[in-house]
């Protein structure tokens, strides 16, 4: 009775869902797989490998992508799973996030799920097809990983590693899958569910990088710490993946008790009324979006300050890695006096600016989510332009951009001066970092563009930052050509300290937003408004 | 037998108490008027009867089964049309009333296509580009277009034009014949009046009236317009009558309904030249326990 025509509602599951599984399912194996290519044609010898390996070892690396192993024998495998597979694995965590939240809360939130509901549908069918979709997608992107992987037959990477590589990926997913499908039985709102699903994903990720660094207890609390211990390649061991889903089946097991429970519309979680009138600080737009997104700016600034803090922890031991580590100082050579320290900090920036770039992205999109809803048609039809309109959206995203690099900064200013023996001056630290901001402000001019001249592709500019994440982060490791890479607005950025401050391509990137934001601005005003 | 019946339901979110104590029932062939203010618990008690939130007290049955556990099996023989349809954007209306029905697994075609062309409904197209009148036209034709013991309507016409009101009204009438069981919640009270055999109304969660028209027009007062010879201004002491008014030689006024005959009584005196009465409507009934409720509030 609880889960009559669960078949049925997996199918209709599947009609909605087809074409937004088709993209993640190809682009996440098409980039494993081309990743998986370029990353065995770079190093011909085992000695080039294992330099690499010393590089690799650092405390700064270790909190970013992961501890590695398998280091005194560094093969293409080891290195490839040590460098992508936590970052895949997020990929998994996010796109189950999404999912989840989309058929489960969302659904209820739109009052389509009282519409299955009226009808002879089990309580629990409708979550039941929902987990066992996204587990089944899960599943078939690993195992196409997987297989993908074994069929491009490249030394150092088995078929057992393979296998265990897609599969450590599509465990993550089930975690992220089940802890979401838990989580939207407790908010009332979809948007809460992907808030505090994200926040899990941000821990997981936080607690990972300071356990890997300074306590194994810590790293194995978090799934992220856990999956990474398959040592993929190297180990193959087996049992974080059949611990992961034993912990997966538990939430799961609770989020149907919970939905058994619970009437429609509900959440566990208790909203409590509100105010009775609208504060002076609302009653203007510029206030209303800000009240809007008030819980999103303020969870993005915390966690950019946690995230600049927790890559600022490891610099004390990186700092004594470097100076116990006498062979890879003679092998990188005496940068023009600058420690290297400082030129793992030139990496740690680019991060920090393209994770500082997602809240301002963000936050300006939510006008394209308004007017979906045909919201924007309550303050157009009030006396507010367009120009004003997205004007002022413009404004908090360039505003929260530049708060978000910041703090990311002067976390890691604050956190690496706690633990280094010569601190790195907070002035130079802000230089490289707000030197991003040009970068930072072109990506979002591709953002209000979409917006403004073909609205319904405006998700086109994650696949840019995303795409600039990857060249510059995997510009670092492979060789990519010169145009990939220039693609990006952030690789034209010169890395301060080691690079020499240059106008020229800070004035080009700011030329080009402004032109392309004047663009913008005329566009939005010419085409229709969209409900 | 009794389609649905409810036994004194309550539902306490948190500390508030949305309904207290409903009780009625509604019988086979029989369409049922349910009325009351915004807020006063009509979702919610339809959403009980749905079995998608749980009573708190009380005991409620649709078919004789309980409305919570059986619900899968109670829902093969309900239609539930709310009155804000939302659906699923990427697939055209015929594909979501096609989706719904077969979930029901009662795809009549023919039956399916005489609604479409009688609510002239394009299904070629998204959901997502559909009026709002449109959506509830698709929630509408799934529900008739189904073999259902029992349909449960909250506010189904809203966003609907008048022409298809009318089609609506027609679908109604049409089931009842067969001998069907409606429960229409609606704010269009000339709607009501005109489908509806038994009609109750809740107010703040409770149930203050329910009865058929007739009977709950003996708890009012009948409007009467009367020219006289003599000056009927004495009736406003007379007891019963309410709201005296006189224009242009023409007196209206409202008389409680079990005062009617004396009040007759005393006109007759007066010399009747012409006079008119007037069940009261619906409408009157509505306003008149919102009116006592203010008056209490005021008091």
């Amino acid at each position: 009775m609880l889960y009559d025509k669960v078949i049925q509602l997996l199918f209709f599951t599947c009609r909605q869902n087809r074409k937004a599984s088709l993209i993640w399912t190809i682009s996440l194996v098409g980039v494993t797989v081309l990743t998986a290519s370029a990353f065995t044609g770079l190093y011909q010898s085992d000695q080039e490998r294992q330099s690499m390996a010393q590089t690799m070892e650092n405390p700064a690396m270790t909190a970013m992508v992961g501890p590695g192993y398998g280091l005194d024998n560094y093969t293409n495998g080891a290195m490839m799973a040590h460098q992508m597979l936590l970052f895949t694995a997020i990929v998994f965590a996010v796109m189950s996030i999404l999912l989840v939240t989309k058929m489960t809360r969302a659904e209820e939130e739109e009052g389509k799920l009282e519409l299955l509901r009226s009808l002879p549908v089990g309580r629990l069918s409708s979550l039941s097809a929902t987990v066992i979709f996204v587990t089944i997608l899960n599943i078939v992107i690993g195992l196409l990983i997987g297989i993908g992987l074994i069929a491009m037959n490249l030394v150092g990477m088995g078929m057992t590693g393979s296998i265990l590589y897609g599969l450590t990926l599509t465990v993550t997913g089930l975690w992220f899958t089940s802890i979401t499908a838990l989580i939207s039985q407790l908010s009332e709102t979809s948007r809460g569910v992907v808030g505090l699903s994200f926040l899990v994903l941000i821990v997981a990720y936080l607690l990972r990088a300071i356990g890997d660094v300074s306590s194994e207890v810590l790293s194995l609390m978090s799934p992220l710490g856990l999956v990474l211990r398959t040592e993929v390649y190297v180990q193959n061991y087996w049992w974080p993946i059949f611990v992961t889903i034993l912990m997966s089946l538990v939430f799961t097991l609770i989020a149907f008790y919970l939905n058994n429970k619970r009437d429609l519309g509900a959440g566990l979680l208790l909203s409590k009324p509100g105010k009775r009138e609208g504060s002076r600080w609302l009653l203007s737009p510029l206030g209303l979006i800000l009240r809007l997104q008030r819980t999103t700016i303020i969870s993005w600034i915390i966690v950019m300050f946690f995230l600049g803090a927790s890559y600022g922890s490891v610099f004390g031991d990186l700092e004594a890695f470097f100076e116990n580590n006498e062979v890879l100082m003679q092998m990188l050579g005496d940068n023009r006096g600058y420690s290297m320290t400082e030129q793992f900090t030139t990496m740690l920036m680019v991060v920090l600016a393209i994770m500082a770039t997602i809240p301002a992205v963000l936050v300006f999109l939510r006008v394209r989510g308004e007017e979906k809803k045909g919201r924007t048609e309550h303050l157009l039809t009030r006396g507010i332009s367009r120009f004003s309109l997205i004007a002022h959206y413009l404004i908090i995203a360039i505003l929260l951009g530049i708060v978000s690099l910041f703090l990311a900064n002067f976390g890691l200013w604050f956190a690496s001066s706690q633990v280094m023996e010569e601190p790195i001056t907070f002035v130079n630290l802000l230089k490289a970092g707000l030197s991003y901001l040009p970068a930072m402000l072109l990506v979002l001019m591709i953002a209000v563009l979409l917006f403004a001249w073909k609205p319904k592709s405006t998700p086109l500019v994650w696949l840019y930052l995303v795409y600039s994440f990857f060249t510059v982060y995997l510009g670092g490791l492979i060789d990519m050509p010169t145009w990939l890479a220039d693609l990006s607005s952030f690789s034209h950025i010169p890395q301060l300290p080691v690079d020499d401050f240059n106008w020229t391509p800070i004035l080009i990137l700011l030329f080009i937003s402004t032109v392309g934001l004047v663009f913008s601005f005329i566009s939005y005003r010419r085409r229709d408004a969209l409900g | 037998m009794n389609r649905i019946e409810i036994n004194k339901v309550s539902k306490k979110f948190g500390s508030f108490q949305a309904l207290n104590n409903v009780e009625f029932e509604v019988r086979e062939g029989e369409v049922y008027g349910f009325i009351g203010p915004n807020g006063a618990g009509k979702s919610t008690t339809i959403r009980i009867l749905l079995g998608i939130i749980q009573a708190t007290s009380g005991h409620a049955t649709i078919f004789g089964k309980d409305v919570w556990k059986d619900a899968v099996e109670i829902h093969r023989k309900v239609a539930y049309v709310p009155g804000d349809v939302h659906l699923w954007e990427n697939l055209t209306g015929g594909e979501v009333i096609d989706t719904f029905l077969s979930l029901k697994g009662q795809l009549n075609k023919t039956k399916r296509d005489h609604l479409i062309d009688l609510f002239q409904l394009d299904p070629k197209k998204k959901a997502g580009t559909y009026s709002k009148g449109n959506r509830q036209k698709i929630a509408l034709i799934s529900a008739f277009a189904s073999e259902s013991e029992l349909f449960i309507l909250d506010e189904p016409t809203s966003g609907l034009d008048p022409l298809m009101e009318k089609v609506f009204q027609q679908c109604v009438e049409e089931v009842k014949k067969q001998g069907k069981s409606v429960l229409l919640s609606s704010h269009i009270l000339s709607e009501v009046e005109k489908l509806c055999d038994r009609i109750g109304i809740i107010r703040k969660g409770e149930m203050i009236e329910s009865g058929t028209l007739d009977d709950l027009r003996h708890l009012t007062r009948t409007n009467i317009r009367v020219e006289t010879e003599k000056s009927a201004s004495i009736l406003g002491d007379v007891p019963g009558v309410h709201h005296l008014f006189l224009d242009k030689g023409v007196y209206s006024f409202q008389v409680d309904t079990e005062r009617l005959s004396e009040v007759m009584k005393e006109l007759s005196q007066l010399g009747i030249k012409s006079i008119e009465s007037n069940p009261p409507t619906l409408e009157d009934l509505f306003m008149r326990h919102y009116h006592s409720e203010d008056q209490l509030n005021k008091g």
